[in-house]
């Protein structure tokens, strides 16, 4: 019964959220930025799975959320729109109409990047550390130049013409939706299994624990949320091009991660809106932001190396103080 | 079979400048276990130190041996200062943080390396004057192969024995295996480990340059971002030859650079890209330490 209060009460506190915000927030170029950071805070949680708390190495993350962005985008483009005329025709209203399609949209999206993750991630566990980095790098950039040789989603031109569905509303919930599932895996045996593998995988093997099930369990999850923020980031943008998704986005998920603090859930969201906000910030400087920001995250790294956060989590102060095992290590 | 010829020429020079790169890569990460993600910067930085040398010296207008080979030597010299620095200033603050922490760290270094170039050098791409007169010489049996070509290959193999002399003969070079192979037994060995990773970089960082200024002879635009996909590239050469391996990373050059120009020519230009990675996943899956690399036992 609880349960179900918490989730109705969210749901209401979000439909809120999403009818008050052009009044409080009137100018759109915040209100993208603000999206852009939702996203970003989906990634960097979900990569936060397998590089914080199973302390497996991953560099593809981008060639996830491509894969689930392009998918959902040619879903909603060239499957759904007869269901949404139907669901329009049925007397919803559009707003609603648009999210169930979105919904579907989103979850085909995850699951095709799960099951890329599924593939990726079954042979390339058998390798460690800074090997499983490169494969993991690769895959992602297979991808990338296999979407850009696909005619039928417009290659190298990109794909224009998305819908745009998502609202404020579908971003906070999926960002509430991942950071929920982390910090409850945490408190579970599967969480706990993971950060074993983390801190020593032989001692975990050792216990009985299953580690290639454990870090395919976390591959696959982590891609799934990829797959869903690609999905969000497609129908924000209304266009998807190969080049949003090199190598370099996933370093800068992983950037997020390593700077929030390795393992640490709230550290991967602070770090995810601060690296998606300074950029932004520093627009005013123009031409020298980008180096300002490579200097800046440069000086972060060497003042603070386990992170902003380490690995301690912020708590709410009204939470129940009970401290999860996100604890100490990190990997390599 | 004319043309796998002509291809397998072209493979060859593309290889070594691979090489080139791959060993700087290599010869870091066996010292630091450290990814470089910089090099390609450094290889970027060594392309334009040619060209400003290039234009300062007039190089376009009456080309002569002597000066393509200080062309080459400031380039070397300007990137090996440039590697110096890297190490000294970022990533000697945080040799002892997690290795995650220093990949940040390098990857910012490259993002700095970029955009500082976009700022110094412009965002256009620039000509790199030839620095030698490119003929064509025919091998016989249809089979060219330019005087470029050549050089390159010829100076790749020249800059390579010299870093195989100068590793497996020198006092320097036996201190670098002794820190490659455990750097605390080095420090209580009293061998200066420092100043040893110092040499590595600039060693690293001059190869990478001479690599830059060989591409312009094959391809003389350049650009602040050149340095990104080749640097990838040689970075995977080095995995696949066994990072830490020195005669694996010049290997992995040469596979790399044939297996790239074979599908270009073979298959399309536009899985160029791919292959690389593509030949790392298919080699990682059943050698995990790379064609070269030593199959660690765990230690329990």
């Amino acid at each position: 019964m609880r349960r179900v209060l918490t989730i109705a009460g969210t749901l209401l506190a979000l439909v809120c959220l999403e009818l008050l915000l052009p009044r409080v927030l009137p100018n759109t170029y915040y209100q993208r930025i603000l999206m852009l950071c939702g996203i970003n805070v989906i990634l960097a949680v979900s990569l936060n799975l397998v590089n914080g708390l199973t302390g497996q190495f991953s560099i593809g993350h981008a060639g996830f959320m491509a894969v689930g962005g392009y998918s959902a985008a040619i879903l909603s483009m060239r499957v759904l729109p007869p269901l949404a005329a139907a669901l329009a025709a049925a007397g919803l209203p559009e707003p609603i109409a648009e999210g169930i399609v979105l919904l579907l949209a989103l979850l085909a999206g995850g699951t095709l990047a799960a099951v890329a993750g599924w593939a990726v991630g079954l042979p390339s566990l058998r390798l460690r550390g800074d090997y499983l980095a490169i494969v993991t790098l690769g895959f992602g950039e297979i991808i990338r130049v296999v979407i850009t040789n696909i005619d039928a989603v417009g290659g190298a031109r990109g794909l224009s013409g998305v819908p745009r569905y998502t609202t404020f509303f579908w971003v906070v919930l999926w960002v509430v939706i991942v950071v929920t599932l982390s910090y409850n895996l945490l408190k579970s045996s599967h969480g706990r299994a993971m950060l074993a593998v983390r801190e020593d995988e032989v001692a975990a093997e050792a216990l009985g624990i299953d580690t290639t099930r454990t870090k395919v369990i976390a591959f696959v999850l982590s891609a799934f949320f990829a797959g869903v923020a690609g999905g969000l980031f497609a129908h924000f943008d209304a266009y998807l091009n190969p080049s949003s998704f090199t190598f370099l986005r996933s370093i800068e998920i992983v950037t997020m991660v390593v700077l929030g603090g390795m393992g640490s859930v709230s550290g991967a969201i602070l770090a995810a809106i601060f690296l998606t906000g300074l950029p932004e910030l520093l627009r005013p400087v123009k031409e020298y932001r980008l180096v300002i920001y490579a200097f800046l995250l440069i000086v972060l790294m060497i003042t603070r190396p386990q992170g902003i956060l380490g690995t301690r989590e912020l708590t709410m102060p009204w939470a129940k103080k009970k401290p999860l095992p996100g604890g100490a290590g990190g990997a390599g | 079979m004319q043309e796998f010829l002509q291809q397998l020429v072209n493979g060859i020079t593309w290889g070594s400048v691979y090489a080139l790169i791959a060993l700087g890569y290599t010869m870091v990460y066996g010292i630091l276990r450290l990814i470089n993600f910089a090099h390609g910067d450094v290889f970027m930085l060594g392309a334009f130190f040619a060209y400003y040398a290039a234009t300062k010296l007039d190089v376009a207008m009456n080309p002569s041996p002597g000066k393509a080979i200080l062309v080459l030597l400031i380039s070397m010299v300007g990137a090996g200062i440039v590697g110096f620095l890297i190490e000294r200033f970022a990533y000697r603050p945080v040799r002892n943080s997690s290795r995650l922490t220093a990949l940040i760290t390098a990857i910012g270094v490259s993002l700095l390396l970029q955009n500082g170039g976009i700022l110094v050098f412009g965002s256009a791409p620039k000509p790199l004057p030839a620095i030698i007169r490119v003929q064509n010489i025919d091998l016989g049996g249809g089979v060219t192969v330019t005087n470029a070509q050549l050089i390159i290959i010829a100076v790749s193999l020249i800059l390579m024995a010299v870093l195989r002399w100068f590793v497996l003969s020198t006092r320097t070079g036996k201190a670098m295996r002794a820190v490659s192979f455990n750097r605390d037994a080095a420090i209580l060995m009293g061998i200066p480990t420092d100043k040893i990773i110092s040499v590595t970089f600039v060693l690293g960082a001059a190869l990478a340059a001479a690599a830059g200024v060989l591409v312009g002879l094959l391809n003389p635009t350049i650009s602040p971002l050149m340095g990104i996909m080749p640097g990838l590239k040689a970075f995977v050469a080095a995995v696949v030859g066994g990072i830490g391996n020195i005669p694996g990373a010049v290997l992995g050059g040469l596979i790399m650079g044939l297996a790239e120009v074979m599908v270009v020519g073979y298959v399309s230009s536009t899985y160029r890209d791919a292959i690389a990675f593509v030949l790392l996943i298919a080699i990682l899956l059943f050698r995990p330490s790379g064609l070269l690399g030593k199959n660690q036992a765990e230690k329990v």
